[in-house]
């Protein structure tokens, strides 16, 4: 049986891991490559790379932390930001991550979606989505939450399935760095709407909240930063915890 | 041993090789005819979309090398899928290897698939201290069904093919060198066969 993942999230500035709350105050907690084999070791089962400076500072590629990574750890992992050609992807490709996570790039130039899908297959073109709920409206957002655009959330979604990512990331604005839960309503919207793997991103604070993302959000992931950087959750217990309560997970 | 990973320029290959360096063996990537044909082992990887890998693979005449080869051969993922005869995915006539098909999942089911499934009903030496029902990593849109080459299945709203054998030729849907200490022991025990 397929097995919902847990996926700690690194975010990348300058080389070392930083969370933001609500995406302003960065705080460091760590070096990546010696993160990563700690989750690979604790049972994650994936990792997300996201350069969070890269779309703003236009920074290219975490091509030499991708090569690190991969020769350390033996689980996937996905690498975002910045990202906005075929040869930026085949590059962080080749030098060993497994998928990578696209953005702002994608509403710039949807057709990009297209042409990694087709060079690259869909399997590995992840498309990251944040969005804010403005006058009930769930609005998309770029530049790391602070620019928002005219797309509605759930059509930009299915355009992204249609044009072939292979999953998406969905973050919510509202929820993220608020510690109150995932945004499960949206999640299970987009989860029943689309026929593709959905990760649910933004707002972790304890172990019920997982429960809830993949019961009441129906998500396939969830993916989430400082409750595992600061330890405040242990993987090994959050997995024991969701099998406790029923869900597949890999022990 | 001189083990050699197909460099025809679909595939993750710096995993498989990096994979293997953990093992604590050195992988050579080639494409080269003679290279690949006096290997003790050859890994055929593959990662994207069946049809340009194809042609990829016939660009290089690498089409012709690989059913000839008596040493043992482990493709991977879009790897295994070329073994195949053909694939849904772009209409791709593949190598012939194992006497089966290539269909894409159906609306059933999320596709891809991408996470973690468990193996079962291991039939073959690439297990060996590997548990029924261990855990493995896979992503993919296409399957092979159950057939007689099959040696370990798995269950995605439909019982399927997730590793093949036929003679000295091995394939796994799921990437070995992506799960974790399991995958680990499979890598190690395709290079011990």
């Amino acid at each position: 049986m397929l097995t919902k993942r847990i996926i700690p999230c690194l975010d990348i500035k300058n080389g070392r891991t930083v969370k933001g709350i609500n995406f302003v105050d960065l705080r460091d907690a760590g070096d990546p490559v010696e993160l990563a084999a700690i989750y690979a070791a604790s049972g994650a089962d994936e990792l997300v790379f996201l350069d969070i400076s890269a779309t703003e500072e236009r920074r290219k590629t975490l091509a030499n932390l991708v090569l690190k990574v991969a020769e350390k750890i033996n689980i996937p992992f996905t690498v975002g930001g910045g990202i906005s050609s075929v040869e930026d992807v085949d590059i962080l490709l080749q030098n060993g991550a497994d998928k990578v996570s696209i953005n702002s790039s994608a509403v710039k130039d949807p057709d990009l979606i297209n042409r990694l899908a087709a060079k690259f297959g869909s399997q590995c073109i992840t498309v990251a989505i944040d969005a804010k709920l403005i006058d009930g409206e769930w609005i998309v957002h770029l530049v790391g939450g602070k620019v928002p655009t005219e797309l509605n959330l759930f059509e930009w979604a299915k355009e992204v399935e249609k044009r072939g990512a292979g999953e998406i990331l969905f973050t919510s604005m509202n929820n993220d760095g608020t510690k109150n839960g995932f945004a499960n309503e949206a999640l299970a919207k987009l989860s029943t709407e689309l026929n593709i793997p959905i990760i649910a991103s933004g707002g972790a604070g304890n172990m019920q909240h997982f429960c809830d993302a993949f019961i009441e959000g129906k998500a396939d992931a969830a993916l989430a930063a400082s409750v595992f950087h600061f330890k405040e959750i242990e993987i090994k217990d959050l997995k024991e915890e969701l099998r406790n309560k029923g869900i597949p997970v890999r022990i | 041993m001189k083990i050699v990973i197909i460099d025809y320029g679909a595939g993750n290959i710096q995993s498989i090789k990096f994979a293997i360096q953990r093992l604590g063996f050195e992988a050579i990537l080639s494409n080269n005819e003679t290279e690949i044909k006096t290997a003790d082992k050859v890994i055929f990887p593959g990662v994207g979309e069946a049809s340009s890998a194809m042609r990829m693979l016939r660009q290089s005449k690498l089409d012709l090398v690989i059913p000839t080869l008596k040493k043992p051969v482990l493709g991977i993922c879009l790897g295994m899928q070329l073994m195949c005869t053909k694939s849904e995915e772009g209409d791709t006539t593949g190598l012939g290897i194992f006497d089966a098909p290539v269909i894409k999942f159906n609306n059933s089911v999320k596709v891809p698939q991408i996470g973690w499934n468990q193996i079962s009903q291991l039939n073959s030496p690439l297990f060996n201290n590997i548990k029924e029902l261990e855990y493995v990593y896979l992503v993919h849109s296409y399957f092979v069904a159950e057939c007689d080459e099959t040696i370990a299945i798995s269950d995605y709203g439909v019982k399927y093919s997730t590793a093949l054998k036929k003679d000295n030729f091995y394939g796994v849907q799921f990437h070995p060198e992506k799960s974790s200490d399991a995958g680990e022991q499979i890598l190690k025990n395709f290079l011990e066969l």
